[in-house]
């Protein structure tokens, strides 16, 4: 149900700001009330559509046009949520554990693979080709090369998330790190400025919007490598839970499952906004208001 | 400074030359051009776009090196980027996420400078911009007038021997470049900085000028090099009516044919 997860804020945020242009008073700063009217003004239109969805699914089971082994009623769903919570929690637990210490990898990997091709010549020829082939080399295949490798344990897992989250961040960061203002660098030139402090003071915050991009995209992959891993050979986690519930044609716990691997990616997604926010209030995309002068 | 005043000319040119190359085809951007600059001076070069102008300053600054000719600055030969400079370009280029005061501050951050004493300076300067109440603002938050006053004060912090802007005020409106001159005249005559400046305005070539220098078209040669006899605080009304004005204003545009604005 929450498969829009990665797009929602997005949605949310179009809307705020479709919202936001053609009424002025919305734009002005920092009143609480305002804000809080723009949050709700942001927040009716995806809830209003998630309600529709909901009803649906519930006249749908609950008057039995559909079978229940198909289709859950949500009463039965949320049954198997509270009888099985602990069991339900401590896989969700697995998953979230891999998922964030793989993205925290992909993130860290990312980075620094971005700095040195935004850098070097030489380094852009020798890791692209190869960052490129990780990437369009099918995740699900080499699952299984993995769990050979690594065993039934996290690292299959984990590995997989930073395969899958790891490129967006490169690209994204290469991006954010070329779009340095040439003045700016010359500017720094005459300064002394060494390419540590350029790269400080200069480089790294230019390219913070653009990374942080790639970092929301690569958060919500990260979930995916990690159930990807889970599916192809696990005894825990969302993944292995989501095999199991199929193959017993439980598909109220399926459900519950699939509520759960999406929830794990909005909370993340929205760490990573809240992030965002408050590494970089000043960017376009995230200020409202208007100049202080007009002179 | 090492040097004594009266023997080193601040800037120093002499028959710099610069080729572009390029697949093909090999360009001239700077053709044989000797220059000197002394203390406390305030030339202007005036050109058509695309006559070199902008790669002069970058020589000054040592941010490019010309392919013949000598080029030193306050009697040292420039071999590589200069310090002893400001630089001033037509964007702002100020860093996106730091108020007034701490874009002025880079400078003092990045060369090191004694703290408290560059916050003072910074003050000081934010006083002589008439940015006061603007410190803490954004640059987003700012217009493009005030931007380049901030890019002014950061690139005089260091008081350094020589300030090189390159058509600082080309992207603002008329008015407020009006205004901008008439405040770099006052800030040229109460810091006493030697500047070079670069634009493709007569008028401010003249307005501002202790000495306009007359590029052509590529490939940029200095063609004519007019001293400037108005006395050195420059009202614009004043100026503007003044018969002196028209008449480097109109010397000027014969040289330049239709090539400038103004």
């Amino acid at each position: 149900m929450h498969d829009g997860s990665a797009s929602g804020s997005t949605v949310g945020g179009a809307a705020a700001r479709a919202a936001g242009q053609p009424t002025p008073a919305l734009r002005t700063p920092a009143q609480p009330l305002t804000r809080l009217v723009r949050f709700g003004d942001a927040l009716w239109r995806p809830a209003l559509l998630l309600g529709i969805v909901f009803a649906g699914w519930w006249a749908l089971s609950e008057t039995g046009a559909v079978p229940h082994y198909l289709v859950p009623t949500p009463a039965q769903v949320w049954q198997t949520m509270v009888d099985k919570r602990a069991f339900l929690w401590l896989n969700t637990y697995v998953t979230l554990y891999e998922t964030v210490i793989g993205f925290v990898l992909a993130v860290l990997l990312g980075l620094v693979t971005a700095v040195l091709i935004a850098y070097s010549r030489t380094m852009e020829r020798a890791l692209y080709p190869i960052v490129l082939f990780a990437q369009v080399i099918p995740k699900i295949a080499i699952a299984p090369l993995l769990i050979v490798w690594f065993g039934f344990g996290l690292a299959p897992k984990i590995i997989l998330a930073v395969l899958i989250a790891f490129f967006p961040v490169v690209i994204s960061g290469v991006a954010g790190l070329r779009s340095t203002d040439p003045e700016l660098v010359d500017l720094s030139r005459t300064m002394g400025a060494s390419p540590w402090q350029t790269f400080r003071k200069i480089r790294f915050p230019n390219a913070l919007p653009h990374l942080m991009a790639g970092v929301k995209v690569a958060v919500t992959l990260a979930v995916v490598g990690a159930v990807v891993g889970e599916f192809v050979g696990a005894n825990e986690g969302l993944g292995y839970v989501l095999l199991l519930a199929n193959g017993n044609l439980d598909s109220a716990l399926l459900f519950a499952d699939l509520f759960l691997m999406s929830l794990i990616g909005i909370v993340l997604f929205a760490i990573v906004e809240v992030t965002e926010a408050v590494l970089i209030p000043w960017h376009a995309s995230r200020r409202s208001g208007t100049p202080l002068t007009t002179s | 400074m090492t040097v004594s005043s009266t023997a080193a000319p601040a800037v120093d040119l002499t028959g710099l030359t610069v080729r572009f190359q390029s697949k093909r085809t090999q360009t001239v951007a700077v053709d044989d051009v000797t220059m000197r600059v002394a203390p406390g001076e305030f030339v202007t070069i005036v050109g058509p776009s695309g006559c070199g102008k902008s790669t002069l300053l970058k020589i000054v600054a040592g941010l490019v090196a010309p392919t013949s000719g000598t080029v030193s600055l306050m009697g040292r030969p420039v071999t590589g980027a200069q310090k002893e400079i400001g630089y001033v370009f037509q964007r702002a280029a100020l860093l996106d996420w730091r108020g007034v005061r701490k874009n002025i501050l880079l400078q003092a951050e990045i060369r090191g400078m004694d703290r408290r004493q560059a916050a003072r300076r910074a003050d000081e300067l934010i006083g002589l911009t008439g940015l006061t109440g603007f410190e803490d603002a954004l640059p987003h938050e700012l217009s493009g007038g005030m931007q380049q006053r901030v890019a002014l004060c950061r690139a005089l912090l260091h008081q350094p021997s020589v300030l090189l802007m390159d058509e600082p005020f080309g992207a603002l409106d008329a008015l407020t470049r009006e205004q901008l001159n008439a405040e770099l005249n006052r800030i040229w005559r109460e810091t006493g900085t030697t500047i070079l400046l670069v634009t493709h305005s007569i008028a401010e070539a003249v307005f501002l000028g202790t000495r306009v220098e007359v590029m052509s078209p590529r490939p940029g040669r200095i063609v004519r090099t007019i001293d400037v006899d108005l006395p050195a605080e420059r009202d614009y009304a004043k100026v503007m009516s003044d018969q002196r004005f028209d008449r480097f204003a109109t010397e000027i545009r014969g040289l330049l044919g239709a090539g400038a604005n103004h």
